[in-house]
């Protein structure tokens, strides 16, 4: 593999439910630390873009590709590559019943197969990058709205992920809880973790987003800096979402 | 008033019938004790099953579960204990109470654990998954412990209300509780063997109950 090929691949990639075509051939390659933000109306299929990144869901055609990786192979052990695509999500999906050390320690000793102390040291590590050590023997519910996204990143982080999709990460959060969330993942992009966010924060779009790519019913409108999406599109379906969003 | 300690408590019968209530007791614990480990083991795999979406099977298994969710199990238990023998099956009558009441409790209880881990929203799967976690793990480390926690006081309603239908083992005489008490009032014709019963099954029960109501705090669900 050369240093160029991308760490996400998706080529011509198709879903539909029922009748419904909800990616209508996206193409779409994401490189190594880079961090490529997707926007776009409610409904044009940014959700299943990235649940068929992991194959949460299952595309009908196109293939994707992770770390030079086919996840539609069926010999590609599935399980292994998703603990290689972090995903968050919207309403941060923490373990009610498990304390967020827990939370975190689960997929490494059940996937990765670590002792428990083995996988403490590790989710101590991953708690300490979202600077919540603190809180590791804290439930979901005694935690914050934002505390609680922080853990779920930090869940994903933990198993080293060569990639990591947000879905919406802060959009179910209080405004005042927003900023320790983009901070967290300002972070992480600096570090150097490849990372594909859905988000309208246009803001931070601005100041992490290597790319930003627009989605409109199913296909990608087009693609480019935050500058020049953001700012002077030539697509005038682009430039009147972002002026909604500016609203 | 003296009539009615006569009836009801009578010391002298108490003195003659309380070994045979005793042995009753045990005869009903024993029962209650495999109904209840069987009937709940069998309803959980059978919701697990279900979870598998093999559209035969989950067929088969509703109308399992609704036959015997609408029988009474009185019915039940007659039809096999005297209607197996002319098919040349004879089950000896623990047998036949203890298999209708484990399925009884087993049909309610599939269909609550299900509706439980029907209950457990998406994205707790679909976090689990995305970790790598396999289908069977993301059950049984995600959702069946909050399934479970869930679950739980209906399911302790249920358990402790089929339970009590041991006392059916009075119509095929098998010899629990209430059926060593009713064989020595026919005796004796003096209600104190069914006070006794009656307290014997307050012995029985009532910890059972405050059992569940314990299990429900413990087990109180933290929501997120
Ligand atoms: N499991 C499903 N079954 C049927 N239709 C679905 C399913 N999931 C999504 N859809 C439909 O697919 C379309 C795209 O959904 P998707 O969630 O990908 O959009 P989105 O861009 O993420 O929107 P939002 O900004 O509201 O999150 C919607 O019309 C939705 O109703
Ligand atoms: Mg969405």
């Amino acid at each position: 593999m050369t240093a160029a090929s991308p760490i996400l691949d998706i080529q011509d990639l198709r879903k539909s439910y029922g009748a419904n075509e909800i990616l209508k051939g996206i193409d779409l390659a994401v490189h190594a630390q880079e961090t490529v933000f997707i926007i776009g109306p409610s409904g044009s299929g940014k959700s299943t873009l990235l649940r068929c990144c992991n194959r949460l869901e299952t595309p009908d055609a196109g293939t994707v590709t992770v770390d030079g990786v086919d996840l539609g192979d069926p010999r590609t052990d599935i399980n292994a590559m998703r603990r290689r695509i972090g995903m968050v999500f919207q309403s941060f999906n923490l373990y009610p019943h498990m304390k967020a050390m827990d939370n975190i320690t689960l997929a490494l000793r059940r996937v990765s197969k670590k002792s428990r102390a083995d996988a403490e040291v590790l989710a101590l590590a991953a708690l300490e990058r979202v600077g919540l050590a603190e809180k590791r023997n804290a439930y979901p519910a005694e935690l914050s709205g934002g505390q609680q996204q922080r853990i779920a990143i930090a869940r994903a982080l933990a198993l080293e992920p060569k990639v990591m999709l947000f879905d919406e990460p802060t959009s179910a959060l209080d405004p005042e809880l927003v900023g320790s969330v983009l901070a967290v993942m300002s972070d992480m992009a600096r570090a150097g973790m490849t990372m594909v966010v859905v988000s309208h924060e246009m803001r931070f779009a601005r100041d992490a987003a290597d790319r930003v790519v627009f989605m409109d019913h199913g296909v990608i409108v087009e693609q480019g800096s935050p500058g020049e999406i953001f700012g002077q599109s030539q697509h005038a379906r682009t430039r009147a979402f972002v002026s909604q969003l500016e609203r | 008033m003296e009539r009615f300690v006569d009836t009801f408590f009578n010391a002298s019968v108490i003195a003659s019938t309380w070994p045979k209530i005793l042995s009753g007791m045990l005869i009903t614990v024993e029962l209650a004790l495999s109904v209840v480990v069987t009937g709940l083991a069998f309803g959980l795999f059978l919701a697990l099953i279900r979870t598998a979406q093999i559209r035969l099977l989950n067929a088969a298994i509703v109308v399992f579960v609704d036959v015997l969710r609408a029988l009474p199990p009185l019915v039940m238990v007659l039809i096999i204990y005297f209607g197996l023998p002319n098919v040349g099956l004879t089950l000896p009558s623990f047998a036949v109470l203890w298999l209708v009441l484990a399925a009884v409790l087993a049909a309610f209880a599939e269909e609550i654990f299900w509706a439980g881990i029907l209950s457990v929203r998406r994205g707790q799967w679909d976090a689990a998954r995305s970790t790598g976690l396999t289908f069977p793990d993301t059950l049984a480390f995600v959702v069946l412990p909050q399934t479970i926690r869930m679950v739980l006081p209906p399911l302790v309603n249920r358990t402790i209300a089929i339970t009590k239908n041991t006392a059916l083992g009075t119509v095929i005489g098998v010899p629990e509780l209430l059926n060593q008490a009713t064989t020595a009032v026919s005796f004796l014709s003096n209600a104190t063997p069914l006070m006794l019963a009656a307290i014997g099954y307050l012995i029985i029960f009532v910890p059972v109950v405050l059992f569940g109501s314990w299990l429900e705090q413990r087990f109180a669900f933290r929501k997120a």
